[in-house]
């Protein structure tokens, strides 16, 4: 729950979409780009490593409810390694 | 849940060679972004996919027609844009688009370029700039500013720098945008207006290149590029093209001017089309 200090007024219509990530780590290159630039600090460089040594992205502990679908890792992800797909609002729960 | 979800898929594998992944590009290039970006480009544009073309000539960022899952042509170092001339003259209804690098569309095909500006031929260019010849190890080239260093510069390069959205401008192009990798979001955008706008079309994107030309200029890797893209850009007003702003040199602490900067409606090339004068 958000606390704002001046209540908008269209807060009940807003909806904060939730993403579920996906990864397929054998083509990662571990460049850090997606961890870096998630405006919601949901990933972090795993421990575990692919087929060529690299190590590829994990989800913060604490953080598995907070990708917000805005698909910035997928948009700046040079490998096709890394997408999010919309988790529905009903089974949202918020 | 504390990990991804594993997948086999990406959403955009219908479009991409995914047999060929992962692709030969460094850990950190900026090619595969804007690959990507066209990859979506192509598939939000609403044309079937058989309609799309893409022309590579040569280098890293060449390797694009490989990539990508539709009629592709990797033809000969600096010879794309005529080679998608004559694509677009058999069969004006394809969308045609060069996917090409600084190297080969600027140094051995800079008068392929400037000349399909002129005629304003249909044709859509997305140039990769990293500032370099990646693929051959490094060397400058037309797009490499005053004083960086490069494998056949090491004493830093002694020649200015073309300015391709000036450049191009004068030449007669329809459209000019430039981005950078981190404006993925805008990059794609901007491909769809080109797809949509009749005659040349020109769309410079700043990629880092982190083995070719960062790692010898003080710019560690592919994040610190991009890092110091979100540091500096800044969006040109439309219309306004002072050549001073346009140009670039990362090493500097000066603003990087990104944006669409042209935008006008000169009629296409067609030389057999009725009515053309
Ligand atoms: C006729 C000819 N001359 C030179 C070369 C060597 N060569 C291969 S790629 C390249 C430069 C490519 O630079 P650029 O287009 O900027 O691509 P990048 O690798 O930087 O993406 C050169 C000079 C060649 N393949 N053919
Ligand atoms: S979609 Fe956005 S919020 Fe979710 S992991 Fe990717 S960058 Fe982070
Ligand atoms: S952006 Fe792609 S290649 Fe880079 S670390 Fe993330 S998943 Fe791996
Ligand atoms: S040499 Fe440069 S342009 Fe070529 S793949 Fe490596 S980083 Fe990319
Ligand atoms: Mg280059």
């Amino acid at each position: 729950m958000r606390v704002f200090d001046r209540q908008p007024l269209n807060i009940d219509k807003v909806h904060i979409p939730r993403g579920q990530v996906f990864l397929i780590p054998d083509r990662c290159k571990g460049c850090e780009l997606c961890i870096h630039f998630c405006p919601e600090g949901v990933l972090e460089t795993s421990s575990g490593m692919n087929v060529k040594g690299y190590h590829y992205p994990t989800i913060v502990s604490g953080k598995e409810n907070s990708c917000i679908h805005c698909e910035f890792c997928a948009l700046i992800c040079s490998e096709f390694a890394i997408f999010t797909l919309a988790i529905p609002e009903t089974t949202n729960g918020g | 849940m504390t990990e991804p979800i594993l997948a086999e898929h990406h959403p955009l594998d219908d479009l991409i060679r995914a047999d060929r992944m992962p692709h030969i590009w460094c850990p950190g290039c900026g090619i595969g972004i804007a690959m990507r970006c066209y990859a979506q480009g192509i598939l939000d544009s609403g044309l079937p996919v058989k309609d799309h073309v893409v022309v590579s000539g040569i280098g890293c960022s060449g390797r694009v027609a490989g990539y990508m899952n539709l009629d592709s042509y990797h033809t000969t170092h600096g010879r794309a844009i005529p080679f998608a001339m004559g694509i677009k003259l058999a069969k004006p209804e394809l969308m045609v688009t060069v996917f090409s690098g600084d190297g080969d569309l600027v140094a051995i095909g800079g008068n392929h370029l400037i000349h399909a500006a002129r005629r304003n031929i249909d044709v859509k260019v997305i140039c990769i700039n990293n500032f370099n010849f990646g693929m051959t190890g490094g060397q400058f080239g037309p797009t490499t500013p005053r004083g960086a260093i490069a494998t056949t510069a090491p004493y830093g390069n002694f020649e200015l720098p073309f300015n391709l959205p000036y450049l191009l401008a004068a030449a007669g192009a329809n459209y000019i945008a430039r981005w950078t990798t981190l404006h993925a979001r805008q990059l794609k955008k901007s491909i769809l207006e080109a797809f949509s706008k009749p005659g040349f079309t020109f769309i410079e994107v700043l990629a880092p290149c982190p083995i070719g030309f960062g790692k010898s200029n003080n710019i560690n890797d592919g994040l610190e590029e991009m890092e110091l893209y979100r540091d500096r850009c800044v969006m040109a007003r439309q219309g306004e093209m002072n050549p001073e702003e346009l140009e670039i040199d990362l090493r500097e602490d000066k603003p990087i001017l990104i944006g669409k900067f042209i935008d006008r409606d000169r009629p296409p090339f067609h030389p057999f089309m009725k009515g053309q004068s």
